[in-house]
């Protein structure tokens, strides 16, 4: 399938298309979701040092995985948006925001959650956590900008400066165990091989894609959401069966 | 040369223009008129490459520019609403450093005459904070002498002017176009140039 | 009838490469004579710093030990603190005037004359903490050695903050949210600076040397030489839009 790459850069060609992604990435990710916790929370054996409570990393893991891939990918978006110019990008990327808020506040609390039994602390300043809360609050000034500036195309502009120069807080993230001795551990994941018992590292990669699917359909369907209110005033945006089912409910 | 084709601006969702064009030559002034809130200075700033059309193309010599374009920032002398002007300076120094930022000398030789022109010679001692709403307009003018730019982009420049600063802008608009400079203004006044070389361009009726 | 204009009749836009220079130290001279003719402004600024300082031992504890170890972090969120309160003038004063139009559409790199706010901006804001933090940080029974990592840290990482402080106060131009919203997406950017310029102390104190933390603020500081320039200008840019 050829794909005209610049045919689908307009709100009005993409969101069809979004429209027909988002139940096959909802639904895939309600499956991968059920057969990650159930390797985690059925198969999986407990672990050596730290019994049951270990298995919080079948969510921990994987939402800190995806709140800085969130962030590189929103980032991205912002690049093209200055590059380019396409107001798709700028939609995308302030699609993207929220959900990657979310994500790092799930991986803070789950982290805190892990932390009392384990280290017996909800909080301790480590290199990875501080810079996971930093992560947070990159994202919270994303949203609070975007809020503050009310011309769309400056906001999403500004947001995609921001955004840009906040990047080089994600590889002190990744690296920042590597880096510092610190409570966490060392990767226990790597592209060549890993420490891992089978099962746990099976878990944990199902649930990172679970969680990926669930972003994609979560940013898809706020996006459509964008594009409607960014473009109302466009003709083919009134022409929708849903936006003229929901004037002529209005007018009732 | 300046030309514009089919330029239109939004303001988030609300269309100030559509559809405007023109083309001006060297000797030529094109003057925009319309009722407040019409998009006159939304145009100028179009024009001097301070923010992007939503839609449509501006060529300056055949070039198309866009904002902050490198052709456009060494040809254009802007004068906004703003007198850009620090309080803090003394007429002079304001006008060395405005002049000096267009990439111009300022030799205090050409300083002191450009400010005998404006007839702000006795005042050039003083902080721009006491000067009078005019004198601080004269200055601007002042500058325009100085700077050396080709096009001349104008909003409201007759503002806080007297009878005698009216008289000397159109002089100098006059005298610009004369060495082939073009000048671009926003204006309810006339400028006092001979219908030949103005163009008008009356926004608030190219909506529909 | 429709000639073209004359562009050899006015003066040429100076070349790319001087071009930086002149309009870096335009925009420096320019500043710093501002900042001199409004010298009151930047005695409160400091003093600011200097109120926020003595205010912790008041609220704390004036006992030696505890008020030793809090030194250097007080000295260094006093000096972020006072960063973020200078910052929002960067630019407000030449948007309100309109001078700051003028500076943009100039034909020198916007890039350069913006490096030239914020070394005027360093030099009268962070430079006088730089020299202030020692004496101040006697307040705190910091030995010799302590303060002398303070003031080398505040040296290499005041201007990071400057740098990045830019990039903030271009983005929220005009915004009428405006100080709060600046701390909000400046802070983030500053924690990495404040650890490791409070830390490069602590560390000297346990004995490990402050190299890898004063090593790391000048990595953070070559890297924010670079690119906050290019990252506030197009901010400058897109607030004028």
């Amino acid at each position: 399938m050829a794909l005209n790459w610049f045919k689908l850069s307009s709100p009005a060609s993409f969101y069809p298309v979004a429209g027909a992604m988002i139940p096959w990435f909802a639904w895939g990710a309600a499956i991968l979701a059920a057969i990650g916790l159930w390797l985690g929370f059925g198969i999986a054996p407990s672990d050596f040092q730290q019994g049951e409570v270990y298995r919080i990393i079948f969510i921990h893991v994987p939402s800190a995985w995806m709140s800085m891939f969130l962030y590189v990918v929103m980032a991205v978006w912002g690049a093209l948006l200055l590059g380019f110019g396409t107001r798709l990008s700028g939609m995308m990327a302030q699609a993207i925001a929220p959900t990657g808020a979310l994500m790092t506040f799930v991986a803070l609390w789950t982290g805190a959650l892990w932390g009392r039994p384990t280290w017996g602390t909800y909080w301790a300043w480590d290199a990875r956590m501080t810079s996971e809360l930093i992560l947070l609050f990159l994202y919270l000034g994303l949203i609070a900008l975007r809020q503050a500036i009310g011309d769309p195309r400056r906001a999403d502009r500004a947001c995609a400066v921001l955004s840009i120069v906040g990047v080089v807080n994600i590889p002190i993230i990744y690296f920042s165990v590597q880096w510092w001795n610190t409570l966490h551990q060392g990767a226990s994941v790597k592209l060549t091989g890993s420490s891992m018992e089978t099962t746990m590292l099976a878990g944990m990669l199902v649930m990172s894609f679970a969680f990926w699917f669930y972003s994609i359909a979560v940013v898809l369907a706020r996006l459509r959401v964008i594009i409607l209110e960014r473009e109302r005033d466009a003709t083919w945006v009134g022409a929708l069966a849903e936006v003229r089912a929901a004037g002529q409910g209005a007018a009732r | 040369m300046l030309e514009a084709q089919n330029l239109a601006a939004r303001r988030g969702h609300a269309e100030l223009f559509r559809d405007v064009g023109f083309r001006v030559g060297a000797g030529d002034a094109l003057v925009v008129t319309g009722p407040n809130g019409t998009g006159k200075t939304t145009l100028l700033r179009m024009l001097a490459g301070l923010s992007a059309p939503s839609s449509g193309e501006i060529h300056w010599n055949g070039r198309s520019v866009g904002p902050f374009s490198e052709a456009l920032r060494g040809v254009v002398a802007y004068a906004g609403h703003l007198p850009a002007l620090k309080d803090e300076l003394t007429a002079e120094e304001n006008l060395a450093s405005l002049v000096t930022l267009s990439g111009a000398k300022a030799p205090p030789g050409d300083l002191d005459r450009a400010l005998e022109n404006v007839a702000l010679s006795h005042r050039r001692h003083l902080p721009a904070r006491v000067l009078s709403a005019g004198q601080r307009r004269r200055i601007g003018l002042a500058r325009l002498l100085l700077a050396r730019r080709p096009l001349w982009i104008l909003d409201e420049p007759v503002t806080a002017l007297d009878a005698a600063g009216a008289a000397l802008l159109a002089r100098m608009v006059h005298d610009h176009l004369d060495r082939g400079g073009l000048a671009v203004a926003a204006t309810h006044q006339s400028l006092g140039l001979e219908p030949a070389r103005v163009q008008s361009l009356a926004l608030g009726e190219t909506v529909a | 009838m429709a000639a073209e204009a004359p562009t050899d009749a006015v003066a040429p836009a100076p070349p790319a490469a001087d071009g930086a220079l002149a309009g870096l130290r335009w925009a420096l001279a320019r500043d710093l004579k501002l900042a001199f003719r409004s010298r009151a402004e930047l005695g409160v600024q400091l003093l600011f710093y200097v109120i926020v300082v003595t205010l912790f031992p008041l609220a704390t504890t004036p006992e030696r030990n505890l008020l030793s170890t809090m030194g250097p972090g007080v000295l260094w969120v006093a000096a972020l603190l006072a960063s973020l309160l200078s910052l929002p003038r960067l630019f407000a004063t030449d948007h309100a005037d309109g001078t700051l139009e003028q500076i943009a559409l100039s034909s020198y790199p916007l890039e350069a004359l913006v490096s030239g706010k914020i070394a005027a901006h360093w030099l009268t804001t962070g430079l006088p903490v730089v020299l202030l933090a020692p004496l101040l940080g006697l307040q705190y029974y910091m030995d010799g050695e302590s303060l002398a990592i303070l003031a080398m840290g505040l040296l290499i990482g005041t201007p990071i903050l400057s740098l990045l402080g830019a990039i903030g106060a271009a983005l929220t131009l005009g915004l009428k949210s405006g100080g709060g919203l600046l701390a909000l997406l400046i802070l983030p950017l500053y924690v990495p600076v404040l650890i490791f310029g409070a830390g490069a102390v602590d560390a000297v104190r346990a004995g490990l040397g402050a190299t890898a933390n004063l090593s790391l603020l000048g990595a953070g500081l070559a890297l924010a030489l670079v690119g906050a320039p290019f990252a506030a200008a197009a901010a400058v840019r897109i607030a004028l839009d």
